[in-house]
């Protein structure tokens, strides 16, 4: 089947085969970006989160076909290091990555955590960043998600919402 | 002095040659660190006393270093990056012979045609360690033939130059690092240059920021399973569900017309497909139906059964006195037994690879720990010269031990040359899971007896495990019966109480029906956690301080005052007290791995029925600390993963399974468990950096156990723990 949908600002439509294939596989081997990885396959542990529409997804569990229309960001699309997102540069602060294979899936799940809870407590983290890190790096995260919500909060607002 | 410095040879005149061209130039050294000390020496040094010196490769050439048009220097680097943050040490280390700053160094895997093939592995704590002394020659080596080559072109004496961020100065004049070697093709090599002071380094010692920080930020396509070559397609292989399954064949006629197969692949040892997407391969791969052969059906119990001190076979590691007849004659000897379960890596990158294989020769990118060892036997299936065979290494998505093992890189390389075409395979998770190289399980019996002073009089331990390094493509066949104990699994088993007159440990081998084999730490985690439960045992029936135990029964040698001081110091840190405060105890252990001593204080309490770690502060002595942020980073990680193992993980064998097969089930450590406070105290009781990844993840098991029992009187001998 024909899908539409947009990734990172840029529209893209393609014939898919098989419209239950996971997004991530489209994300990765048809448009690839690799930023999105592939951990569990049941949306077990979070690598493969990312935006539909601004909500936090896993991405191996969720079929294209319901992407049809929709906003999709991924990690390269969450910012860049000229203009890194807070939470990237959060990250960047606190050095939080080891291995660094599951911190996209953090990441964009504390993107969108502070989108809805731009100040959350460590309970609100708790209960929200439930994605698996081997390197255990979680101690560092806490931290860089707290100092997030702060550059975040200092940011000047955008325009739309400054009328 | 530590072992590598005893071991280390000079770079030799003959060592070096030089590759030019295209910009670049590679300087390269021949086989510098060739090991040839007895596998035995070499064995126990590298586990358990000492630092394992760097093996290199007899291969030639080797490229160490690049120098590039825009003045940075490219190291190619014989030890792979799987989170440990090796690559930003190396940088650090290297920056300061060669006098670059941090920002013109680039750091890369070395693939296996440069030469530069670690002779061992990445593994056992040893990568900045191991290449401490050699990088520091060949890089002070390298920035002497570069102002050797800067002092013909500007006309001006060596002596006269000096050399800061990649330039060159002398006489008003200046040249950059790659000017000074451009069109270069002899070379002087000078005898090996005197060393900085480590007192002189400007990189090493201070908390530099991550090389790979930005990359691991960003989202860059830097790990194995991001690899991707033009025309690549999609592989899948069937792998057993079931212990000890072998295969005898398979039925292929339904998944041959599945959408998008490419060829179906039947070895006598696998049957794989190759498909235009991996969604296609993987639902090919369900539709074969291959036939497996068992001969016996596993449950747990089977396997707790076999790994029971005095089943396998057993070999005194170490003796002092006479422990035997002490314990066996006193009736006041008190007797201790502990277990611990089958652990699975779980690291979130799953095993594989993406091979290319042409007529004569293959190209393999692969996250592996063992690069030569993955080379050799892709060469060998493939019936290739292994010079034939080119393994690109890539950021490994964790290790941990898990790639040690690299059959998977063979079978993408069958699948590849089966179509002629670049295929990437990798591992579903519930293959993953199942097809795991295993934390063996373990069984401790300790035996001691306790003087009416409260001090010790004799102590044993007998460990019994699955294998850990026997069966590991690391170790040649011959070493088992060179060695006798498998060396990984013991591994923190040894007793670090010199004042004990009469000690023993004894390892007890079990070969058991499914693979098991390193894990981080190896044996350090359940061996600290019996010996360090039984110390805390013995302290409460000899009623004294833990802490205050510990340190009159450990020995006065140099091994002795670092472990008695990181004791101290973590006392002090901790504010460590042996009481209940608030629904809180503190609990204290101490390991010793490969010479760095590590103590732990955590503070636990009991939270609706489970155990809540709010703090823990871990003192570390790993000698000179090169990074101290990312030694901090390797102390956080290692002791949550520990924690992780202490109070979650478990494998389980149901009806000749291995379960079970996804995260979640499977439990681990989670932003919830993690404790909000830790405190690392590093000391340097050393000055040469010594193992730092795995020896924090020793006590962690044993502190929260002893914490646990001050609040409910229970002493728990199994992890993971459970109040029940």
């Amino acid at each position: 089947m024909n899908i539409s949908l947009t990734v990172n600002g840029t529209s893209h439509t393609m014939d898919i085969p098989d419209e239950n294939t996971p997004l991530l596989w489209i994300i990765r081997d048809i448009l690839d970006l690799k930023g999105t990885k592939f951990g569990c396959g049941k949306a077990a542990c979070g690598a493969c989160t990312l935006h539909v529409d601004g909500e936090a997804v896993r991405s191996c569990s969720y079929a294209v076909k319901f992407a049809e229309g929709k906003e999709i960001t991924t990690i390269e699309g969450l910012g860049d290091l000229e203009n890194p997102h807070p939470v990237q540069q959060a990250w960047i602060e606190g050095v939080v990555p080891q291995c660094g294979y599951c911190q996209p899936g953090f990441m964009m799940a504390t993107a969108a955590l502070l989108e809805k809870v731009p100040n959350p407590t460590d309970e609100d983290i708790d209960n929200n960043i439930i994605n698996v890190c081997r390197c255990a790096t979680y101690y560092r995260m806490r931290k860089a998600i707290h100092r997030a919500a702060e550059l975040k909060a200092a940011l000047p607002m955008p325009e739309s919402q400054n009328v | 002095m530590g072992e590598d410095e005893k071991n280390r040879k000079k770079v030799s005149r003959r060592q070096f040659l030089i590759r030019g061209g295209l910009g670049t130039v590679g300087v390269l050294a021949l086989g510098t660190y060739l090991f040839r000390n007895p596998l035995r020496r070499f064995a126990a040094g590298a586990i358990n006393t000492a630092d394992a010196p760097y093996m290199g490769s007899t291969d030639t050439p080797i490229i160490w270093f690049e120098v590039i048009k825009d003045n940075t220097v490219v190291l190619h680097s014989p030890k792979v990056e799987m989170g440990q943050g090796t690559f930003t040490g190396l940088a650090q280390i290297a920056a300061d012979e060669l006098e670059v700053s941090m920002a013109q160094m680039r750091v890369v895997h070395a693939d296996t045609a440069s030469g530069n093939i670690d002779g061992f592995a990445t593994g056992g704590s040893t990568s900045i360690s191991s290449l401490w002394m050699p990088l520091r020659e060949l890089a002070a080596t390298m920035r002497e033939m570069i102002k050797t080559e800067a002092a013909k072109k500007l006309e001006i004496a060596t002596a006269d130059l000096t050399v800061s961020d990649g330039i060159i100065t002398g006489g008003g004049k200046t040249m950059t690092y790659a000017e000074a070697v451009a069109g270069v093709k002899e070379w002087d090599v000078p005898e090996t240059p005197e060393l900085k002071p480590v007192s002189d380094y400007t990189f090493v010692g201070k908390p530099i920021a991550r090389v790979d920080l930005k990359d691991k930020v960003f989202g860059a396509p830097i790990f194995g399973m991001d690899a991707s070559m033009p025309g690549m397609l999609y592989g899948a292989v069937v792998r057993p569900s079931l212990i000890g399954a072998k295969y005898r064949g398979a039925n292929t006629t339904k998944a041959e017309k599945m959408p998008g197969v490419v060829k179906i692949v039947k070895e006598k040892d696998f049957v794989g497909v190759v498909a235009t997407s991996y969604i296609e391969a993987q639902n090919a791969k369900e539709a074969i139906e291959s036939e497996w052969e068992t001969d016996r059906n596993w449950n747990t119990a089977d396997i707790k059964a076999m790994v029971e001190v005095g089943k396998g076979k057993a070999f005194v590691i170490q003796k002092e006195g006479n422990p035997d007849d002490i314990l066996e004659g006193s009736a006041d000897s008190l007797v201790s037994e502990y277990w611990s379960p089958i652990g699975a890596h779980a690291q979130l990158e799953p095993s594989g690879a993406l091979a290319s294989v042409e007529v004569g020769k293959a190209t393999v990118m692969i996250s592996t720990q063992v690069v030569g060892i993955t080379r050799d036997e892709i060469a060998k299936r493939l019936d290739l010269d292994k010079h034939k065979v080119n393994i690109i290494p890539t950021f490994l998505g964790g290790g941990f031990g898990r790639r040690l093992h690299t059959p998977n890189g063979i079978q993408a390389a069958v699948l590849s040359r089966a179509v002629g075409k670049p295929v990437q395979c990798f591992f579903t998770r519930k293959e993953e899971f199942q097809n795991d190289t295993f934390r063996p399980p373990t069984h401790h019996v300790l035996k001691a007896l306790l003087k009416s002073n409260g001090m010790i009089e004799a102590l044993e331990h007998n460990v019994s495990s699955g294998d850990v390094a026997f069966g590991s493509p690391m170790l040649p066949g011959i070493a088992e019966s060179v060695l006798g104990a498998d060396l990984g699994a013991w591994r923190g088993g040894m007793i670090h109480y010199g004042v004990i007159p009469n000690y023993q440990a004894v390892s007890w081998r079990v070969k058991l029906p499914f693979a098991t084999s390193w894990w981080r730490g190896l044996g350090l985690l359940a061996n600290t956690f019996a010996i360090e439960s039984f110390m805390d045992e013995l302290a409460l029936k000899a009623d004294k301080n833990p802490a205050e135990f510990r340190l009159v029964h450990i020995q006065d040698d140099e091994r002795g005052k670092r472990l008695k001081s990181v004791i101290v110091a973590v006392v002090e840190k901790a504010g460590y007290k042996d009481e209940v405060v608030d629904g809180k105890a503190m609990g204290l252990a101490v390991s010793t791995d490969t010479n760095t001593p590590c103590a732990q204080v955590v503070e636990v309490s009991i939270q609706n029925r489970e155990i809540k770690v709010h703090k823990v502060t871990c003192a570390m002595d790993p000698g000179l600390v090169v990074n101290p942020d990312q030694v901090r980073a390797q102390c956080e990680g290692a002791i949550i993963m520990g924690m992780s193992a202490a109070l979650y993980e478990k494998m389980e064998v149901v009806d000749g399974a291995l379960t079970p097969t996804i995260y979640g089930p499977y439990q681990m450590a989670l932003m919830k468990h993690a404790p909000k406070e830790i405190d690392v105290v590093l000391l340097q009781g050393a000055d040469v950096p010594g193992a730092v990844g795995e020896p924090p993840l020793g006590p962690i098991g044993a502190a929260i156990a002893n914490a646990v029992f001050r609040l409910t009187g229970k002493r728990h001998r199994e992890i993971p723990l459970h109040l029940g």
